[in-house]
């Protein structure tokens, strides 16, 4: 029997796999450890279980597919402790992480902060005064942020900036400037959240300047978003601390944002603002920022005794309607154009302000039967949609230990000593082929760990840093050059 | 085969040499022959994605669009036109004069200095990584390299040249008649080959293997405990440094307004609200790459901070602390108070050494096609090559740290 080369090379995978997964180790960190000790032991692949007990540090995850859990017992939870002295507890970068189970407290920056990590998830996590931000992925793509308690955040709670394919599933936030912020990102599905007592329950922005410059398809649903009325305490300048006190939803220039099932009651200043930028003030302009919020829809929402005390802006507003309280829907056009192409369901049932040019979503009478279960695609609604995740993981990012790789090590780093013909920092390419012919693997071997071989040459540095099996990959490629 | 060898090295040194000038047919490194005969950029940032392509992100983050796909023969005769003097009024000063590789492809100035010692209201940026930047200059007011180099050349206070006596110049200089017939297809000399020329050599120079690019690329040992330690300062969302000097390239190309003080007794640079007619954006400028900072003394668009602690410094003084009185200017909102401590700002200055990376740092002309002697910046010794020894990958002792 002859096994393809396919076939073989699938197998070898699936070994490969097996083995990584055999290899998962589980590293413990117990009070008086570091965890940041265990992150630099581990592969990926691992797990580290944190005990209960006080961590003061700093942990940072710059490698794939690590798992940082919380153990809690009997209600003790492990707790990272900032002290107002730590920046952030966690930031990390590599693709496929996960955590969950901390208590987080005290920090001056996030508690989670994510740069460019993919497939993450945020889970389970208890999170009291941070400073800025408690969750905060940034440059990510499919991630999940879930069941996580947050409070006393001076700016958002839960911000997703600069995001792609991320689920925002039943956390609850309170006391924060705002409670939940999906901003300059595309397809976020927000759910089933608790979003009450902040200055504003859940945001969708787009911020001039940054440099991903849209944020759209984003699905706001059946979260509970109730008596956002704590006064402003954000840091003056910050983008959210023009955010009024009151605000349930607001929509700043996003597009194609879906609020469907919604419960939103006893905001005071008003239930949903949809707006342009011309809202918040004292940002410089960006051309290739579009200010207008287009194509949202205003399905079905529970909404009552929104608007009891307005901010004094939204106040000035009703005022030019002769009511004295704010609305459950208000759109604010500014100085902008009008919000293109968005609906409302149902508008007679709330009290509106500026929704003239509004159309009607002609969102179907839902049925009780249809509310029920497994809900069945029903037009009108985004009944259909459980999430806005990728059904594959994104992309990993690595450099592939084959021809390839070996072509992008070769030139970014070999290449700024070696050239084929001329001397330059080492020998010409020629020279090394003419006295090594073909065995990479004695050129492999020496570029580990170099020794001193011309008079008239530097020591190279060494290159093990690289795997053995990319170091022979380099190899091959070196002497396959020919120009 | 001993031939070929003795006609390549003839070819190495073709161009060090006074009497025959010959274009070298060999990408600079970084860059990769491709079949169509054109330099392309090949680096490990290359394996990593980035959303929607904007070369933003954290560690493992692909790069920007890069401008490549330039002949080899072109860029080498950019580097000898940007070393050449000839292309100014008076044959005084060239793009090496205020771009000098020695000083990190800037000249250690606060304001840079033209022909006849006529100030420039800018200090000069690094030249380094130019090829990924989609807006250039600190207002960020040109698109693209050849548009932005017109500038110089043809200023009173920067080269004084004006196209017409440039074209005449050149086209008088057999030497030069002779690499542009080779570098564009035995076309006529003119103009347009000198901006594509220049603007080839400018985007080879890469410099995506420092230290930090180890780190990122999953070498952890390559950074020591204390540049770690900065490295999580700068991206931190106290300091937020990294929110717009952005990885891979340490900028996400985006117009800020810091509210950076000028030079005693200079009025405010309104920076991007002057060309673009926005007033908001008065004070803004484009976010400048912090790769190779180190060599590029003096910071800012003002040039006025001598060093990156006094620079990193700045933005711990408070929000809008040196805002001249009367001045309204949208701030932007990262510009912050975050009581960085002294060892946080140490810790900051540790990690932006480790953005340093000359390894591919091009060579120097030993002779120009005009006879003059390349031009080179303020204090640096005329002659052609230079000192390459940077070695990039870390050092046995850095490894033993922690
Ligand atoms: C910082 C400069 C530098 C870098 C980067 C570099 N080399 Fe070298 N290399 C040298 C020098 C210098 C020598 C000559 C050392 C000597 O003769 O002692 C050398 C020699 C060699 C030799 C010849 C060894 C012998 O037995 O004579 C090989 C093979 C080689 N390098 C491969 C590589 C490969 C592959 C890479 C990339 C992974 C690389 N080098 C990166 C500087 C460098
Ligand atoms: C007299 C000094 C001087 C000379 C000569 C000079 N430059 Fe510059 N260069 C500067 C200064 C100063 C700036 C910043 C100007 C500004 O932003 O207002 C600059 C900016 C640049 C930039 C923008 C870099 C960035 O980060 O946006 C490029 C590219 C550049 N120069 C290329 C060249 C080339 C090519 C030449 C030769 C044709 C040249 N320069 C000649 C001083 C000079
Ligand atoms: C709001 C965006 C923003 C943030 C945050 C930011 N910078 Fe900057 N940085 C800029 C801009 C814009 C400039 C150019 C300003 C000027 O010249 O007026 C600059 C300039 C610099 C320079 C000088 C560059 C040169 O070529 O002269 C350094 C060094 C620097 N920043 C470091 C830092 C550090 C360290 C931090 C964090 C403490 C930081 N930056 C935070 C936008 C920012």
């Amino acid at each position: 029997m002859t096994l393809s080369k396919t076939a073989l090379f699938n197998l070898t995978t699936t070994l490969l796999l097996l083995a990584g997964q055999a290899f998962a180790a589980v590293h413990d960190v117990r009070e008086g450890d570091s965890i940041q000790a265990a992150v630099e032991a581990a592969q990926p692949g691992d797990t580290i279980l944190v005990h209960p007990g006080i961590y003061r540090e700093t942990v940072y995850v710059d490698k794939d597919d690590i798992t940082l859990r919380g153990v809690v017992v009997e209600g003790e939870w492990p707790n990272l402790e900032g002290d107002k002295q730590l920046n952030d507890a966690i930031l990390y970068s590599g693709n496929g992480f996960t955590v969950e189970w901390f208590k987080i407290t005290h920090y001056k920056g996030n508690a989670i902060m994510g740069q460019a990590g993919n497939n993450f998830s945020i889970r389970n996590n208890w999170i009291v005064d941070t400073g800025v931000y408690g969750i905060f992925p940034e440059f990510g793509e499919n991630g999940l942020i879930e069941n996580n308690v947050l409070s006393g955040i001076e700016d958002a709670a839960i911000y997703v900036g600069m995001c792609d394919y991320i689920d925002v599933r039943n956390n609850r936030v309170f006391e924060n400037v705002a409670g939940i912020e999906i901003e300059n990102s595309r397809h976020a599905l927000v759910e089933g959240n608790i979003a009450h007592d902040n200055t504003g329950g859940i945001l969708v922005f787009i911020t001039p300047g940054l440099p991903i410059k849209t944020s759209y398809d984003a699905i706001v649903r059946r979260n509970t978003v109730i008596n956002n009325n704590t006064p402003n305490f954000a840091i003056p300048g910050s983008l959210v601390s023009t955010i009024p006190a009151g605000t349930g939803i607001i929509v700043n220039s996003g597009d194609d944002v879906v609020i469907e099932d919604n419960i939103i009651t006893g905001n005071n200043t008003a239930g949903i603002i949809v707006t342009s930028q011309d809202f918040a003030t004292g940002v410089a302009g960006d051309p290739a920022s579009d200010p207008n919020p287009d194509r949202v829809q205003i399905l079905d929402n529970v909404m009552f005794n929104n608007g009891g005390d307005p901010a004094t802006e939204v106040k000035a507003l009703m005022l030019t309607q002769f009511s004295t309280t704010g609305p459950d829907i208000l759109a604010y056009k500014g100085a902008a154009e009008a919000e293109r192409e968005s609906c409302v369901s149902r508008k007679s049932a709330y009290r509106t302000y500026g929704l003239e040019e509004w159309g009607d979503c002609t969102s179907p009478t839902v049925r009780a039967a249809d509310a029920v279960g497994s809900a069945p695609a029903l037009a009108g609604t985004t009944r259909d949609v459980t999430t806005k995740m990728l059904p594959e993981p994104a992309t990993p990012r690595v450099i592939t230990v084959d021809a390839n790789g070996a072509k992008l090590v070769y030139q970014g780093i070999c290449a700024g000593c070696h050239t084929y013909n001329i001397r330059m920092i080492g020998p010409p390419v020629m020279a090394i082929k003419a006295q090594y012919g073909d065995d990479a693997t004695a050129i492999a071997q020496y570029i580990a760990a170099p020794e001193k071989k011309r008079p008239d040459f530097p020591t190279m540095p060494p290159q093990d840093h690289l795997s053995e099996d990319m170091r022979l990959e380099v190899a091959k490629y070196m002497l396959g050059l020919n120009k | 085969m001993r031939i070929l060898l003795v006609i390549l090295l003839y070819w190495a040194q073709g161009s060090a040499s006074a009497d025959t000038f010959e274009l070298s047919p060999f990408c600079p490194p970084a860059l990769r022959l491709d079949d169509a005969g054109r330099c392309t950029l090949h680096s490990q940032y290359q394996a990593y994605g980035s959303l929607y392509d904007k070369g933003v992100g954290g560690l493992k983050t692909g790069l920007p669009p890069v401008r490549d796909g330039f002949t080899p023969q072109q860029i080498d005769l950019g580097r000898l036109l940007f070393f050449d003097p000839l292309l100014s009024r008076d044959g005084s000063v060239a793009c090496s004069s205020c771009h000098d590789p020695a000083l990190g492809f800037s000249d250690g100035r606060a304001r840079s200095v033209g022909v006849q010692g006529t100030p420039v209201q800018r200090s000069a940026p690094s030249l380094w990584n130019v090829a990924f930047l989609e807006r250039l200059l600190w207002d960020g007011s040109k698109q693209t390299l050849e548009e932005q180099l017109q500038g110089p050349l043809y200023a009173p206070n920067e080269m004084g040249g004006d196209p017409q006596t440039l074209l005449t110049t050149l086209q008088d200089n057999a030497n030069y008649r002779h690499l542009f017939a080779t570098a564009f297809d035995d076309q006529p000399l003119a103009l347009n080959q000198v901006y594509t020329a220049l603007a080839a050599f400018e985007s080879s120079l890469i410099s995506l293997n420092s230290r930090y690019d180890l780190y990122a690329h999953g070498v952890h040992s390559a950074l020591t405990a204390n540049e770690k330690e900065g490295l999580n300062v700068f991206r931190s969302f106290v300091a937020r440094c990294a929110e717009c000097h952005t990885p891979p390239l340490f900028t996400n190309q985006q117009i800020a307004v810091l509210g950076v003080p000028e030079a005693e007794g200079r009025p405010l640079d309104p920076g991007a609200a002057a060309t673009t007619g926005d007033a908001s954006q008065r004070g803004g400028f484009r976010v400048p790459s912090l790769r190779n900072i180190a060599l590029t003394a003096p910071y800012m668009h003002a040039g006025n901070f001598a060093s990156l602690r006094e620079t990193a410094a700045f933005y711990t003084g408070g929000r809008g602390h040196a805002v001249p009185e009367g001045e309204e200017l949208n701030l932007h909102w990262h510009i912050w108070d975050p009581q960085l401590s002294d060892r946080e700002l140490d810790r900051l200055v540790d990690f932006l050494m480790t953005l340093t990376d000359q390894a591919f740092l091009p060579e120097i002309p030993l002779a120009l096609p005009s006879g003059l002697p390349p031009a080179r910046g303020p204090g640096v010794a005329t002659g052609g090559s230079h000192a390459l020894n940077i070695h990039t990958a870390p050092t046995a002792q850095q490894k033993a740290l922690p």
